[in-house]
């Protein structure tokens, strides 16, 4: 497999250089197989019930995540997409240990991760932090951005000065944008933009090299969507970090994403380089959720319709998820699951249509 | 004259540190079958505008000035008596969360018929009729079964679309629609924009499309207002103000779009936020974030600083802004020369 | 790329942030807030201030002139002016018996809701946070006590101690005894609350933010959680510093509570009772009443509070 660079990505084009020794070079994170699901019938006693004049246990489950493989190269900001309910969020949970996987397992720098405690995780917690979607919830309303800044800081780095420890805090509020000065302020007095920005500045101030980022810009406006992407690309190109993205906006993804990975129902069905999805998307539910964004230029777009609704991802569609609603659709697609397969481009797309070579 | 017309709308809300005003100087105006799109960052007093239309500010917002005249009625002013007679029946409204509007314990059916006996004096028989009809123009897959369902039972976008059917109900003249799909995803979203679109065309019903979205807007809507901090700071027909917008702010937001940037580079930010409405800027409430406050001599325009901008008129479009009027009034002062 | 928008890089100080707060603003226009607050900071004053301002001292049996028992307070004929209230059936100044008495119920009342909340607030936390099987133990617990009225939980660890290990042991530590009593019959109030608050929070961003960060759950508990679940805690424990005063008073009343000797509010109102038929009213009454406007006005400033500090319930 080889890395594939789309010609207008000056952040792709940077990497060919090195591109054979990133080949080589193992991801930074692995997932593998990963499963997730979420028990919807509460604890034991309230999944007794009576059927038929018997007594059985009966659990239903939400099935969030349904095997995914997904590498993290170092030094990308590879995206994740999908429509609420896809599971992308859940990913990104799982990935960072907010979530303990079903089954599968996930590798940081080699090591595996997905199983361990709590204090075996530390040393992996300073390098790997999260950016959060809410700005309005994920500062904690009774503590100073000073002390929200710190925190992190004496956890990780227990033996540094109390001097050291204010200085880091404020190098990295010049960082984000934020007045050094106004560390003794709370978060509510703050924009949500701002919000944002603090939030960044806590993920930042460990030195992490790995940052997952779920919705970080859903909750803000246009203008301030810009100020907080540029923020986040500076730091990328200042730090090196790699980037899990998760969102549902495709503008951004275009825009910020070195890969995408589409998801539905828990699915990965097209994982590509951003220029190639963008150029020459696979599948049809790319192909669908590409046609349906609301563009500038033209003003009558012809939108893919998609038949029918996302199934609940409660009762799992045998066969290709997607099947339900795509046009192309045929008695395969309804039975057998469509794994990834390599195509042109250095994309990898699940879906027995192309593989068939019908779409 | 037109279907509606809004003047001077001054709109503000009584707080303890004194009135906050929402809306200031807001007109606009929109013919039959007009689809107006009302665009603005959160802040900027679109909803207000919205729900100030059929005067349903909620306290402690009260309107303070201004005319808001459908089809010849005054509303501003009105009872709730008169108003009620207006509200769903000729301007409906379609809200961002279908589940604000639809009564959780009541079925759709139900709720359909209710409405439509609100109005009009006509049996449950044929309300129901004319429910089933509306909820197929929606689209709607079984709508014969879905009149008994609740509304917690239908997806959101379903539930998007019953709210589309009961807006239609009474055939009204004008439909506001608040963010009507920013709580869909990009798909769904897509549907449920094309299928308001066809019915307002077929129907010739006047869409107020009150959104973020400038992609919306720009696919549905034939002229857009933009508001800042609660202004209307440019208006014109839609297509010319996204290809060539004149106003500072409007440019600022359009080109802050990541689909304007090469992937990978820099966004082009519009620096600092929208200023609280309490804690004005002085002059154009714009100008601390403006690229263009300085003029030729590098000097931040006094007018800019001091005045706030009054409408000018820029080809189709008006715009408030010192930069753009003193522009147009260049050129008019060249092309006066050429004559000569 | 730093923002200027907010030019004012004043940091308003705490009391600067208080002057501008919203407690305050709706305190300064609530009447019955502040006639509340006022009744009770001078009841507050009365009883911590107790014998300093008691004309005599009840518990000294030396003061006590048994000849000068069920006089009637001042404006009835009869009086003594050395008594504003009177004085009860065993001759103790009534005035000076009810500041005590106040003190004594006071402390009670507090000392009993200090109780409830640790037990309540730590086992409310661990149930929220930690769920699963310790949330569903913790709960049943809760669920059970609950099931029992308080009083009779009272009556009945009251009545064994008062058996076991005698009446005067009894009396001399009632005190204690009464804050364990109603301190354990009521924690289950302030676990439920906490519990619910602590779900509220804990699904909150922040708290993911603490987790990804490597906080230790305990950490995550109190130095995150707690605090953002103060508001409820405050409101409830309003609201429980009067149920506890009652209840004491009702304990006191069934002859569980305080001892005649050192009497509170509620055996105050007992001793009295007995007179009532002979016309000493007073001796009930004007504790009954003391006791009544003490827990109006503790339930007036928990209403006020929960209005300022549950914003849905002010904008609705």
């Amino acid at each position: 497999m080889t890395a594939a660079v789309s010609q207008h990505d000056p952040k792709a084009s940077a990497a060919t250089a090195d591109s054979r020794e990133q080949d080589n070079a193992a991801p930074l994170m692995e997932i593998r197989n990963l499963y997730k699901r979420f028990s919807l019938s509460g604890d034991f006693l309230e999944q007794l019930k009576f059927k038929g004049g018997k007594l059985v246990r009966e659990q239903e489950h939400v099935h969030a995540i349904n095997g995914i493989d997904i590498d993290i190269r170092r030094g990308e900001a590879l995206c994740v997409v999908g429509e609420s309910g896809c599971g992308k969020s859940t990913v990104a949970r799982t990935v960072m240990g907010l979530l303990s996987p079903s089954k599968g397992e996930i590798h940081y720098d080699g090591q595996r991760i997905d199983h361990l405690s709590a204090k075996e995780l530390l040393p992996f917690r300073r390098r790997m932090q999260m950016i959060f979607q809410n700005p309005y919830a994920s500062l904690n309303p009774r503590m100073t951005i000073q002390q929200t800044l710190e925190e992190p800081i004496r956890l990780h780095h227990p033996d540094w000065s109390k001097e050291r420890v204010r200085d880091q805090v404020r190098d990295v509020m010049d960082s984000v944008g934020i007045d050094p000065d106004w560390g003794s302020r709370f978060g509510h007095e703050f924009s949500g933009g701002q919000r944002q920005r603090i939030a960044i500045a806590r993920a930042l101030a460990v030195d992490p090299e790995f940052i997952v980022a779920d919705e970080p810009i859903s909750a803000l406006d246009v203008s301030i969507q810009a100020q907080v992407l540029n923020l986040m690309m500076e730091a990328q190109q200042q730090r090196n970090l790699t980037y899990l993205f998760i969102t549902h906006d495709l503008a951004v993804v275009e825009h910020f994403g070195t890969r995408v990975a589409v998801m539905y129902l828990g699915m990965v069905c097209e994982i590509a380089p951003t220029g190639t999805l963008f150029a020459k998307p696979r599948h049809p539910y790319t192909q669908a959720l590409l046609s349906a964004i609301p563009r500038l230029e033209d003003d009558r777009p012809q939108h893919i319709r998609l038949q029918g609704e996302v199934p609940t991802p409660v009762n799992l569609p045998p066969g290709c998820v997607f099947h339900g609603r795509c046009p192309h659709a045929n008695e395969r697609c309804r039975q057998e699951v469509p794994a990834l397969i390599d195509v042109e481009g250095g994309a990898r797309v699940a879906c027995h249509g192309v593989e068939e070579g019908r779409l | 004259m037109a279907l509606l017309e809004v003047n001077n709308l001054d709109v503000r809300f009584a707080l303890r540190g004194g009135d906050v005003r929402a809306l200031r100087d807001v007109c606009f105006s929109l013919d039959r079958g007009e689809r107006l799109g009302i665009v603005g960052e959160s802040g900027a007093g679109k909803s207000v505008a919205a729900f100030s239309l059929l005067n349903l500010i909620a306290k402690p917002g009260y309107i303070a000035g201004g005319s808001i005249t459908f089809d010849g009625e005054e509303l501003s002013g009105m009872k709730d008596r008169g108003l009620r007679r207006i509200r769903g029946n000729r301007i409906s409204m379609i809200f961002q969360d279908p589940m604000m509007t639809l009564n959780p314990v009541l079925s759709i059916g139900e709720q359909m018929v209710e409405c439509l006996k609100a109005h009009r004096r006509i049996s449950t028989r044929e309300a129901r009729a004319i429910s089933l009809h509306k909820l197929n123009q929606v689209q709607i897959p079984s709508p014969e079964t879905r009149l008994d369902q609740y509304p917690h039972e239908l997806s959101g976008g379903m539930r998007q679309r019953v709210i589309i059917a009961i807006a239609l109900l009474l055939d009204p003249d004008i439909i506001v629609a608040d963010e009507p799909t920013t709580a869909l995803d990009v798909t769904i979203q897509a549907e449920i924009m094309d299928l308001l679109l066809e019915l307002c065309e077929k129907h010739n019903v006047g869409l107020v499309l009150i959104t973020h979205d400038l992609g919306v807007v720009s696919q549905v809507t034939q002229r857009m207002l933009v508001m800042y901090a609660g202004r209307v700071i440019e208006q014109g027909p839609t297509r010319e103000i996204i290809n060539d917008p004149q106003h500072p702010y409007t440019q600022g937001l359009i080109n802050a779009l990541p689909q304007m940037a090469t992937p990978g580079s820099r966004l082009n930010q519009i620096p600092g936020s929208m200023p609280s409405l309490s804690n004005l800027p002085s002059g154009c409430a714009f100008h601390p974030r403006c690229g263009f406050v300085n003029d030729a001599n590098g000097e931040p325009r006094k007018a800019c600083l001091d005045k706030v901008p009054g409408f000018v008129d820029s080809g189709n479009c008006r715009v408030a802004c010192h930069m753009v009027a003193e522009l147009v009034n260049q050129q008019q002062r060249d092309s006066r020369e050429e004559i000569l | 790329m730093r923002e200027n928008a907010m030019s004012d890089t004043i940091v308003p100080g705490r009391w600067a942030r208080f002057r501008d707060s919203y407690l305050l603003y709706s305190f300064k226009r609530d009447l019955v807030a502040q006639l509340s607050l006022v009744l009770f900071a001078m009841l507050i004053f009365a009883a911590v201030f107790a014998p300093w301002l008691a004309p005599a001292n009840p518990y000294d049996l030396a003061q006590i002139d048994i000849m000068a028992s069920e006089l009637p307070p001042f404006w009835i004929d009869g009086a003594d002016p050395q008594y504003l209230m009177g004085t009860d059936a065993q001759g103790r100044d009534l005035l000076s018996t009810i500041l005590y008495g106040l003190r004594v119920s006071l402390i009670i009342g507090f000392g009993a809701v200090l109780m409830q909340a640790v037990i309540g607030v730590s086992f409310g936390l661990m149930a929220g946070y930690l769920g699963g099987r310790v949330d569903a133990f913790l709960m049943r617990l809760a669920d059970i006590q609950l099931s029992f009225s308080t009083l009779m939980v009272a009556i009945i660890v009251g009545a064994l101690v008062k058996a076991i290990f005698g009446g005067a042991t009894f009396s001399e530590y009632a005190v204690p005894l009464l804050v364990l009593i109603i301190g354990l019959a009521e924690w289950p109030q302030y676990a439920r609350t906490v519990r619910a608050s602590v779900l509220a929070e804990r699904s909150k961003e922040y708290v993911d933010a603490a987790r990804v960060m490597g906080l230790k759950s305990r950490r995550i508990m109190f130095r995150h959680i707690l605090p953002n679940t103060l508001s409820p805690i405050f409101v409830i424990s309003t609201v429980q510093v009067a149920n506890a005063i009652i209840s004491e008073a009702a304990l006191s009343f069934l002859g569980l509570g305080m001892p005649e000797t050192h009497p509170s509010l509620g055996s105050l109102i007992k001793s009295g009772f007995d007179y009532i038929q002979s016309g000493s009213w007073w001796i009930t009454l004007i504790p009954g009443a003391v006791l009544v406007i003490l827990v109006l006005v503790i339930n007036l400033l928990g209403d006020w509070l929960r209005d300022v500090l549950n914003p849905r319930l002010y904008k609705g």
